[in-house]
């Protein structure tokens, strides 16, 4: 027990230096307080921020618009790449479109998502939705079409029809490479979400930046931004735990 | 493999026709869209702000292209682009060489590697701005921040799968350190440094555009940007398509790179789908 609790503060022990020397450097005065205030000062905003609510209330609209876009582009993105994967006329028709977009950076479809809906919800949930597809897509498309002939010749031999083979063999095949592209895609939702905030938005953590940093209150900037890099990273952590968990029955 | 074919010969030309089909197929799926585009536009379904027409939209591409703006932010976004993902690729290789090999470095960058790695980056841009400005270096250092990660990690799991027995015999040939590295690890390490580099490229791009966006200056997201905010839908729309053909080649590119360097692997002997 403790001796793994001392190999965790080892391995994180540099983590420790840097908030140290952070937070020596604004003290001792090396740099400005505005370009970068001390550690203890950022986490005292954080606190304020909690208290009067602004960070839990921008993070629930936040939390939304990355949650419904997510959950579009998992659902739609997934069925879409498993019957590319099973059906030809689909692959035929979605194979190249989803080719042709897959490296176009996702951010520019910030201005053309709120030219069609505006500044509000909408137009962030379709860009959300939008750029997370395509690594769901891909990621399902992948796993089905690895899924092996001869599972589903036997499925078929012991009488299953088409839907049953879907989901009985192609989908639990295609889960690992499915799973990995919902990695992706939870990454890039919140860069999505928070780029498509700070350009444009009226609440949200990209617009709580935005407005902390035109004030001059570079305290409670920091503390929102350390909150969405920390949650992105928590997010990614958590999931791994999921996934490890729903691929636990392939040894 | 081959033994296991089980096939009837092929004639070539019967190949060359299936090729010619596959790649008719694709191109005919891309003008489908391209005209669903145009006819929509038409339809008087959307206003001419929500969807303008594309052959309008190629015109405004045109007319760019002959003043000279287009080529000229191309030229910019991309060449902040590549410089941002060369310094990434060096920066993140010699990073990662460093970790696998020296202890002090590993312990130090590890724990930072794996929280920045799935961290969302953009979120810092703010504090980039207050620090940097919204100019060159600060655009840059957004591109560096966002795309060292994915090389420095590909780098380091490449070291970790280089065979033993390829490092234990150079060893017993009387081969050096730093020999050992130059001529036996980084090259069996390539395949999959590769594969970091080809997701770090599309990176570069994607911030090179977001930064414009967010900072102005000059560049195609800046340009796509200025438009949005003079309601300019023509204008977007234009960006767009010019952004989406930069990431295309750029992407295509890379792939093409990753087959000439790797000739000598035996990965490019297998069929690519």
């Amino acid at each position: 027990m403790t001796a793994g609790l001392m190999k965790m503060l080892l391995r994180y022990s540099p983590l420790l230096i840097l908030a140290i020397g952070w937070e020596l450097v604004s003290r001792l005065g090396l740099v400005s307080s505005d370009a970068l205030p001390s550690l203890s000062a950022v986490a005292a905003a954080w606190i304020d921020l909690v208290r009067d609510g602004d960070l839990v209330s921008n993070g629930l609209s936040s939390l939304y618009r990355g949650g419904a876009g997510l959950a579009l582009a998992i659902v739609i993105g997934g069925v879409l790449g498993i019957l590319m994967a099973r059906w030809k006329p689909v692959n035929v028709i979605f194979g190249p479109i989803v080719e042709i977009f897959y490296p176009v950076p996702k951010t520019a479809l910030i201005p053309i998502t709120v030219i069609w809906l505006g500044l509000g919800d909408g137009s962030k949930i379709l860009l959300i939705f939008l750029g997370c597809m395509i690594p769901v897509t891909i990621g399902a498309f992948n796993g089905a079409r690895s899924a092996e002939q001869a599972l589903i010749w036997s499925a078929r031999s012991m009488g299953a029809d088409r839907i049953r083979i879907l989901w009985d063999v192609v989908v639990p095949s295609a889960l690992p490479e499915l799973l990995n592209g919902i990695r992706t895609a939870l990454a890039l939702a919140f860069i999505l979400l928070v780029a498509s905030e700070l350009i444009t938005a009226q609440n949200g953590f990209g617009y709580l930046i935005g407005s902390l940093g035109d004030n001059g209150n570079y305290d409670a900037m920091y503390a929102v931004v350390l909150t969405v890099a920390l949650l992105g990273f928590a997010a990614d952590r958590l999931y791994q735990l999921l996934m490890h968990e729903m691929l636990i029955w392939r040894h | 493999m081959a033994a296991l074919d089980l096939a009837p010969p092929q004639l070539p030309t019967v190949r060359a026709l299936h090729a010619a089909l596959r790649v008719s197929a694709r191109v005919a799926s891309v003008v489908a869209l391209l005209v669903a585009w145009e006819l929509l536009a038409r339809s008087g379904l959307l206003t001419p702000y929500q969807l303008p027409r594309l052959s309008t939209v190629l015109a405004h591409i045109w007319s760019d292209a002959i003043t000279g703006d287009l080529p000229f932010n191309t030229a910019v976004t991309i060449g902040r682009a590549m410089l941002g993902f060369a310094i990434a690729a060096s920066g993140g290789v010699a990073l990662g060489v460093a970790m696998s090999r020296i202890p002090l470095a590993r312990w130090f960058f590890d724990p930072l590697v794996s929280i920045g790695f799935p961290m969302p980056k953009i979120a810092f841009l703010p504090v980039i701005i207050l620090w940097l400005g919204v100019y060159n270096v600060s655009k840059l250092t957004m591109i560096v921040f966002d795309s060292i990660f994915p090389v420095i990690a590909a780098t380091i799991i490449a070291i970790q799968g280089v065979e033993r027995e390829l490092i234990w015999s150079a060893r017993n040939m009387g081969a050096g350190e730093r020999e050992l590295l130059w001529q036996i690890v980084l090259p069996a390490a390539l395949p999959q440094i590769m594969t970091g580099l080809q997701v770090a490229l599309p990176l570069a791009l994607i911030v090179a555009v977001l930064t414009e966006m967010l900072m102005g200056g000059y560049g195609l997201g800046a340009a796509m940007m200025t438009a949005s905010r003079f309601a300019n839908s023509v204008g977007v729309f234009a960006g767009i398509v010019e952004i989406a053909v930069v990431g295309y080649a750029l992407v295509k590119a890379m792939a093409l790179i990753r087959r000439r360097l790797l000739i000598w692997h035996q990965e490019a002997a297998e069929p690519t789908a």
